[in-house]
């Protein structure tokens, strides 16, 4: 009784609950925004500067894919955040709460979604592009008309699994400055020991995953007509 | 029509310079479908992406309604493609969209007005026989039915060459029966050029006008059905009106012919001839009648008695026109 109890009147629960679940959703709305924005171009362009794509260029290729997505991509994200605060400060104006954070948030994860988007592009059949091609298509129109309505359901995918991995990475984001349900599940449940502050902070995180993953696939079953 | 003349291609792979085309030219007249056959590694492919343009040619040139395709600017090359539309052996059609979003696709691209492409959409989709689908997605389509809306799509941009790849390479005999009677049907409406490319003697012989041998990135054999089959050397008359089986072990002591005969001859009785002409038995061993086009061909071997007057049974026979090869019996 006495946990049901705590549940109902922990401070920790009834005021910072909220806030911090708000604080969290930001988070991922405004880096996973920019993420997409970003990132599909950048998984677009990847594909397509790529040896067997429809613009070759070796050099951008390398830059991009090589140095900045791979790099990026092999830094752990707990150090990746920490060292790209001063960077939020001079984007945004501060270097603590969900905002700078969401610029670290952005960065570590633009390189993932665009691999993902790269891979589900890859999966367009060159025989449609060929027949695109052969029927006067222009290069953007490949892109815009046969490349990306063709990939959608794997675009989706994409973006439901970058959501998915952007709820981890904020909690993470907590840690260090970033406010929201991880700083409240560290401050609260690891450091004061209040294990029903914990509980109900693993509750939201993972309801809050079920809803993006059942959300996601249910868009992806609705574009997918193959 | 299409005329191709020397085309080349050549692939550079490491140090070693390959030659998929070597030289290949044709011609074929507006409203003929001309069949282009040859095995895997024959070059069949190149040729596709030769005339599409997909590959640009080492040299040689594509002409359509002569109006010269292969060295043409880039920005032009778009304009030029839609004069060829292209049926593929897998359809290629996008998956995203329904058959009439698909068949829109090649007007879309130049931005005609919804209510033109809308009715153009219509009017191809009841020449295919596909007029209940508009709404229906590939996924849900039969794979005769994907083709019939491959073959709409390329007629969407009025080109003046259809050019198939495989186009039935994919199907069951049934369906392929039926995209060739559509293929044969819609080039009689438009008068379109069309080229057919396959390895399939079958698809030569129900649909093709005229025909040419593709072997090493070289025809070595071509022209009309009538010609190639009257050839008996020829390789594609071998392939188109074959003799079945081996000479038996067992026959009789005499002299075996192989007959082949082609258009009025067929009909006429020329082994009953043969046999009340010069009094002696004909056994028939083997062969094959055929329709090819218009025409009817035979191919026939017969086996004549011991003491039958060869030289003057195959003047006979020649002067009827009929082609005869000698083969010794074993």
């Amino acid at each position: 009784m006495d946990f049901l109890n705590d549940l109902m009147t922990n401070p920790g629960i009834t005021k910072a609950m909220w806030p911090a679940t708000l604080e969290t959703l930001q988070m991922v709305a405004i880096s996973g925004i920019f993420t997409a924005l970003i990132g599909l171009p950048l998984g677009i362009l990847l594909l397509n500067t790529a040896k067997d794509g429809l613009t070759p260029n070796k050099t951008l290729n390398f830059v991009l894919s090589g140095i900045i997505v791979n790099i990026t991509r092999s830094i752990p994200f707990a150090i990746l955040m920490v060292s790209l605060i001063p960077f939020a400060k001079f984007i945004v104006g501060v270097s603590l709460g969900p905002v700078a954070a969401s610029v670290s948030l952005t960065i570590g994860t633009i390189p993932f979604f665009a691999r993902l988007v790269e891979t589900a592009l890859r999966e367009v059949s060159t025989g449609k592009i060929d027949a695109a091609l052969v029927m006067g298509s222009t290069k953007m129109q490949i892109i815009r008309k046969v490349l990306v309505p063709e990939a959608m359901p794997g675009i989706i995918a994409a973006s439901t699994t970058t959501l998915v991995t952007l709820i981890g990475y904020s909690a993470m984001a907590g840690l260090v400055g970033g406010g929201g349900l991880g700083r409240l599940a560290y401050n609260y449940g690891f450091q004061r020991y209040e294990p029903a502050i914990m509980v109900v902070t693993i509750v939201i995180m993972v309801l809050m995953v079920q809803i993006v993953q059942i959300i996601g696939d249910r868009i992806a079953r609705l574009v997918d007509h193959r | 029509m299409i005329t191709v003349t020397d085309l080349r291609k050549e692939y550079r792979q490491g140090d070693r310079t390959v030659v998929a085309l070597d030289g290949v030219s044709l011609h074929v007249d507006a409203g003929r479908i001309h069949g282009i056959i040859g095995h895997s590694g024959a070059g069949k492919s190149t040729l596709v992406r030769c005339l599409t343009l997909l590959d640009r040619p080492t040299s040689g040139s594509v002409a359509v309604n002569n109006k010269e395709l292969a060295n043409v600017s880039d920005a032009d090359l778009r304009t030029a493609r839609r004069r060829i539309g292209m049926v593929f052996q897998h359809a290629n059609l996008l998956d995203s969209r329904t058959t009439a979003q698909n068949v829109a696709f090649p007007l879309e691209l130049i931005g005609t007005p919804k209510a033109q492409i809308k009715a153009k959409v219509a009017e191809l989709l009841e020449l295919v026989g596909l007029s209940n689908f508009a709404d229906a997605y590939p996924s849900q389509l039969s794979g005769g039915q994907r083709q019939r809306v491959g073959i709409a799509r390329a007629l969407c941009s009025d080109p003046d060459v259809l050019l198939c790849d495989e186009p039935t390479s994919a199907l069951d005999p049934k369906t392929t029966d039926e995209i060739l009677d559509l293929i044969k049907s819609v080039r009689d409406r438009l008068n379109l050029t069309v080229l057919i490319i396959t390895h399939e003697m079958n698809v030569v012989k129900q649909a093709c006008d005229s025909v040419s041998l593709l072997e090493a990135g070289r025809i070595v054999e071509h022209g009309d059905i009538a010609e190639v089959v009257a050839d008996p050397t020829g390789r594609l008359s071998k392939a188109l009106l074959p003799m079945p089986g081996e000479l038996p072990n067992d026959l009789p002591a005499g002299t075996v012919l192989d007959l082949l005969y082609s258009g009025s001859q067929a009909s006429e009785p020329v082994i009953s001839s043969i046999a009340r002409t010069f009094d002696v038995d004909v056994n028939v061993l083997a062969g094959s009648v055929e329709h090819l086009g218009i025409h009817q061909f035979a191919h026939l071997r017969i086996a004549l008695p011991l003491g039958a007057d060869i030289p003057a049974i195959t003047a006979h026979l020649i002067a009827n026109g009929v082609a005869v090869t000698a083969k010794e019996a074993k």
